[in-house]
């Protein structure tokens, strides 16, 4: 089998796998939807999200999308070093994101309002926490790619492996729209 | 690379479009709550979040995921088409069921419930 054909499998592989993981992202969201008011007497969203941080995340992680597009784009004209360059800024932006989302759920923790205070905040846990286990799983993929780049270079296979890392990037970035319009711009408005 | 967009303009618009319609939605809600939440009424700020949401989502899945572009796979619309139907259904439905569910109880514990609540149905 040819390397194209090949590459198309994993393509089409790893697209199923993008389409169940949005699938478990939604239930995720409807149990959200559904206890964001059950907050058994204690603080809703609007008393717990600060704007500004959620702001920052938020710039944080759309930018980091960005420079995974543009080591891409080092990676097409098979320039090496700029890959890897881009590919480090958004592994950069990637641990300060994790970093900010770790800050905020210590502070709620050690406020009394972690995961066991209501059914609100089991749900908001489950949900970000979710998606920022993801982030950290496309570090860790991160890592391993630049590694791979360093020892073989930008050879088909690990060029395939690197466009299928953007692609679940770029996707972490699509689910993070709904957690900053849904759970926190519409959680502080309301 | 098919597999993604090819010029580094088309990722820069659609990076400068996603800070737009992340800004506009800070924006709107950082006015709101400096209003004391009178800026506009929660029946239009709250689907007009929403909408820039799904804005953005259509913005990146075009410009960063390069999702309908010339030469993609076949399978790739359908593939997305099904799971966006799925995801409807499934916060729709549970949204929808969850919202009526004080209304469809056991009948006595339901109207003595809404009785305390709203003074009845």
């Amino acid at each position: 089998m040819n390397q194209d054909a090949t590459a198309d499998k994993a393509l089409f592989g790893f697209w199923v796998y993008l389409m169940t993981d949005l699938i478990v992202f939604a239930v995720l969201f409807a149990t959200y939807a559904v206890m964001r008011n059950s907050a058994f007497g204690g603080p809703g969203g609007d008393a717990l999200f600060r704007l500004r941080d959620v702001f920052v995340e938020t710039l944080i992680l759309l930018t980091s999308s960005f420079t995974c597009g543009l080591a891409m784009h080092a990676v097409r004209r098979s320039d090496r070093r700029l890959a890897s360059a881009w590919l480090a800024a958004t592994a950069i932006l990637g641990l300060a994101f994790i970093g900010l989302e770790l800050r905020e759920f210590s502070a709620l923790i050690a406020s009394g309002n972690g995961p066991g205070r209501s059914a609100f905040l089991s749900a908001f846990f489950t949900l970000v926490g979710t998606h920022g286990l993801h982030i950290a799983a496309g570090l860790l993929w991160m890592a391993v790619s630049l590694f791979q780049i360093r020892l073989r270079g930008l050879s088909p296979a690990v060029v395939s492996r690197l466009s299928r890392l953007a692609l679940f990037w770029h996707f972490l970035d699509l689910i993070w729209i709904f957690i900053f319009s849904f759970v926190y711009l519409t959680g502080i408005a309301l | 690379m098919k597999n993604t967009p090819s010029s580094i303009a088309f990722s820069a618009a659609g990076y400068a479009l996603s800070l737009v319609l992340t800004l506009a939605a800070f924006g709107l809600t950082y006015l709101h709550i400096r209003a004391a939440h009178l800026f506009i009424p929660h029946y239009v700020l709250i689907p007009a979040i929403l909408g820039l949401a799904l804005l953005q989502f259509a913005a990146q899945l075009f410009f960063f995921l390069g999702f309908g572009r010339r030469g993609a796979p076949r399978w790739e619309r359908p593939a997305f088409a099904l799971t966006f139907g799925l995801v409807l259904i499934i916060i729709a439905g549970s949204v929808w069921i969850m919202s009526h569910l004080n209304y469809n109880m056991t009948p006595g514990q339901v109207s003595r419930y809404l009785e305390a609540q709203q003074g009845g149905f």
